[in-house]
């Protein structure tokens, strides 16, 4: 008896330290930014990383404004939400409210499928034959922009942002839906003006999970939207963002302590904390649709 | 009376369906145009000594064997570091966890994780396993770095897998005199194998296409050697030298031979692109057919 | 308030039990002797608590969160109060085994859904498992019909044939009291009058405490009956009286069908 009630605690214990390593692991990605950017942020002061529009770090006359980085990484996922949402959320209703069951088993793991190729394949992609496909059309358009990483970007998260609506969607239970029915609705009116309300918040946390991956997304951006910090917002000429910022310095040979190693931290810092707010936000928009039905 | 009224809407609702129908099937011709350029550009280097020659300058020579060894050593230990740690946090989450505010942050922590962007993994392996522990740009830290990025794929499908259990055989088993341990082995953890297999080779198939953490910890992208084996010639046998060793791997390699301007090498970051392509999808495939044997073989 | 008291040897004694789900009082004072190796069935119309106060014998909610149990559950002869905190319910579960309303066989042969109360005791002995798989099935009047297929999935056995495996799975570990939650609830006709024949069998080894929602099946096959109704016990007595001459109004209408 009491050498079981020890190893149910042991083997308990156990469990729990593995439940809370994930705790730990979050602890220690905020420890590592703060304690390695420490050092840039006591040379840089925070309005001048927060308001300067040149990104220079690596220049004999270094200037630290991340807005460049901000412009890039907010064209790039404009680019990819603008494709992402309409594709994403038409594909959720036709899945949901459309397809044939058999159709609907077939369509969504290939759908998924394109959650799964690798990203810098979706980089080879962008550069080697979006970029000169769009060339044809649009002569301007430099070899590195934004324009076609944040196409492909769109195809790549169309899965998330599908996946995640068409769930809350299929939340909504049948009753609410044959009420609908019951009236004379087509199915179209039903989706737009029943199921889309219904399951607004479940839509929402879709939009914030899309916005998240396009923000965190690198290779694609590393790849074929050149690595220049450009402040601007114009889709055709090359950019960098926060993420293909990191890339570019580890590419290089940076010694660690050096300041130029703080900088990528320092970036990182922005990066993480963006993600995790849209993260908690769509956290609780997706318990809430699950908690309402 | 029976005049039909709403004839619009009804050819909108026709419409609409053709729309999502078309839609769906333009992502899918998306992954069949990437396939189909993929295959002109990278099949005529696709030889059997693209597999087995190290990267070179010149890029006829260049092959891709530092590469795949790489993306194989590196998954080797991800499965070992991931599979105990991501299979114990599902389990305590489902079946010990009360509810209480610790358990609220464990799963708010899980879910957040899973959405962190994968370069900051790569930032936090940097500033940890590389510098603090020591461990360098190796195959461990590759590993290691990979390893907690699926950490929460692994959790998020052992619960889900687990959940699946109906109540009942828990309490059959409780009846029985069993000890919640006992009930968890005994009973919770070989159901449930089926879906936590798929999630983690789901996970490892994610893994092994990864780039950007590990171009951040600093996986080099010129290695011209192979790491120390694993067997020696002597006492005992078994070496784990290759854990500390330099190491590329795939996707790594892809992306360095993306980036040159040459054309040629574009090819070659092709032909790779074609070989990582299976290898994620026979991996998926494979977990998609686990699923359903295991589907197939327990029925509540 | 009434005390009953009943003219056998007692396996066990109900004294003042109150169960709280949370903030629900879900039992109140409840008060019953168990006959040792009878049938006890509890009756009452749905919601009324009787499978909460079966679950209670073999402390089946110590599972879930927010239970509360007050007053006794005594065990005889070693006249322990099992739903004392102090108690292990693991030991308890050893001792007291269950069937439940839906059959509920593990995804394992036969032989595996059997001997599963002795592996997690540490029994692996192979000659001593395949005795007291033989034995079970026996009893369980299950091994004519499995013995060529026991190490088969138990999941192709029949519905009927499954509760029985599970009644068998109970019956291995020697448990000294056999609860039963409805067993017969998910079974066809035929079904049910086996498990009935088998609980009549039974008897002479264990005892058992039955819930039912059929009248007719406490009548045919349990000595003693406790009618209950709102997490009260409302009458307790010999089966036969019960279904004759009932000494409450409220028993007298459940019974004739009034309502419930």
């Amino acid at each position: 008896m009491g050498m079981r009630s020890k190893k149910e605690g042991t083997v308990e214990a156990l469990l729990f330290f593995s439940g809370a390593f994930s705790i730990v692991v979050t602890g220690a990605i905020v420890f590592v930014l703060f304690y390695e950017s420490l050092r840039f942020f006591k040379e840089v002061s925070l309005i001048e990383f927060f308001t300067g529009t040149v990104w220079s770090p690596l220049f004999s006359n270094p200037r630290f404004g991340v807005l460049p980085l901000v412009a890039g990484t907010l064209l790039t996922t404009i680019i990819a939400l603008l494709v992402a949402l309409p594709a994403g959320l038409v594909t959720a209703i036709y899945i949901s409210e459309y397809a044939p069951r058999g159709l609907k088993e077939v369509l969504k793991p290939l759908l998924e499928l394109l959650a799964a190729i690798p990203t810098v394949v979706y980089g080879y992609f962008a550069l080697l034959f979006v970029t000169p496909l769009l060339q044809k059309f649009i002569p301007n358009l430099s070899g590195f922009n934004a324009l076609s990483p944040g196409i492909i970007m769109g195809v790549m998260i169309i899965p998330y942002v599908s996946s995640v609506s068409e769930d809350a969607m299929s939340s909504v239970p049948m009753y609410i839906k044959e009420g609908a029915y019951a009236m004379g609705a087509t199915r179209l009116q039903t989706a737009f003006r029943v199921v889309v309300p219904a399951s607004f918040s479940g839509i929402g946390a879709a939009f914030i999970i899309g916005s998240s991956r396009a923000i965190g997304e690198t290779m694609v951006v590393a790849i074929a939207a050149g690595m220049m910090p450009n402040w601007t917002f114009n889709p055709l000429e090359p950019v960098q963002t926060f993420t293909s910022y990191i890339v570019q310095i580890s590419l290089g040979d940076v010694p660690h302590g050096t300041f130029e190693y703080s900088t990528i931290f320092a970036v990182g810092v922005v990066l993480f904390f963006i993600t995790l707010g849209l993260n908690v936000i769509s956290f609780f928009l997706r318990r809430r649709f699950r908690e309402s039905y | 009376m029976w005049e039909y009224k709403g004839r619009l809407s009804k050819y909108l609702d026709k419409l609409f369906m053709i729309f999502g129908l078309l839609l769906c099937l333009t992502g899918l011709a998306v992954i069949t145009i990437l396939l189909i350029d993929l295959f002109i550009d990278g099949s005529p280097r696709l030889t059997l000594k693209f597999l087995i020659s190290y990267p070179s300058r010149s890029p006829e020579k260049a092959g891709i064997l530092s590469a795949w060894v790489g993306s194989f050593l590196v998954m080797f230990v991800t499965v070992f570091a991931a599979i105990p740690v991501g299979v114990a946090a599902g389990i305590y989450l489902e079946e010990y966890a009360p509810k209480n505010w610790v358990t609220d942050i464990m799963e708010i922590n899980i879910a957040n994780l899973s959405g962190v962007p994968s370069v900051i993994f790569g930032l936090l392996a940097l500033g940890v396993f590389v510098y603090m522990l020591g461990l360098g740009e190796s195959i461990l830290t590759g590993g290691l770095t990979l390893a907690l990025l699926v950490l929460p794929i692994v959790i998020m499908s052992t619960r889900e897998a687990i959940r699946a259990i109906p109540q009942a055989i828990r309490e059959a088993s409780y009846a029985c005199g069993a000890t919640r341990w006992q009930t968890v082995r005994w009973h919770v953890l070989p159901y449930s194998m089926g879906g936590i297999l798929t999630g983690v080779i789901i996970g490892l198939s994610r893994a092994i296409g990864e780039t950007a953490p590990l171009v951040t910890i600093g996986a080099l992208t010129f290695i011209a050697f192979l790491p120390s084996p694993p067997i020696s010639t002597e006492f005992p046998f078994i070496s784990f030298r290759w854990l500390l060793d330099q190491f590329t791997v795939m996707p790594v390699q892809i992306f360095n031979w993306v980036s040159r301007p040459q054309k040629e090498f574009h090819l070659n970051a092709a032909a790779a692109s074609i070989i990582l392509l299976l290898m994620t999808l026979i991996m998926n495939g494979f977990a998609i057919y686990l699923r359903y044997r295991f589907r197939r073989k327990i029925r509540w | 308030m009434v005390e009953y008291s009943i003219q056998e040897n007692l396996k066990a004694e109900v004294k003042n039990l109150d169960f709280f789900y949370g903030k629900n009082h879900v039992l109140k004072n409840i008060n019953i002797p168990i006959a040792d190796k009878k049938v006890t069935a509890l009756i009452g119309p749905s919601g009324c608590g009787k499978t909460t106060f079966l679950r209670c014998f073999n402390r089946m909610h110590d599972l879930y969160p927010g239970n509360r149990y007050e007053g006794e559950i005594i065990i005889y002869p070693e006249g322990i109060n099992i739903v004392s905190q102090s108690v292990d319910p693991i030991l308890v579960r050893m001792k007291i085994g269950m069937v439940f309303q839906k059959p509920n066989p593990f995804p394992k042969s036969v032989y595996e859904n059997v001997v599963f109360g002795l592996r997690i005791r540490g029994n692996h002995n192979r000659k001593y498992l395949d005795e007291v798989v033989e034995r079970s099935l026996m009893s369980a009047a299950l091994w004519d019909e499995v013995k060529d297929r026991l190490h088969k999935p138990a999941y192709d056995l029949s519905g009927g044939q499954q509760q029985r495996l599970c009644i068998a799975r109970a019956l291995a570990t020697n448990p000294e009291i056999l609860l039963f939650d409805e067993p017969t609830s998910a079974l066809d006709p035929i079904a049910t009058s086996k498990i009935e024949e088998l609980i009549d069998s039974l008897k002479k080894e264990v005892t058992i405490i039955i819930v039912t929602h059929n009248m007719q099946q406490a009548a045919r096959v349990s000595d003693y009956t406790a009618f209950m109704y709102l997490g009260t016990l409302v009458e307790f007595c010999k089966t036969e009286k019960m279904f004759t001459n009932p000494s409450q109004k409220l028993t007298e209408e459940y019974i004739s069908g009034r309502f419930g």
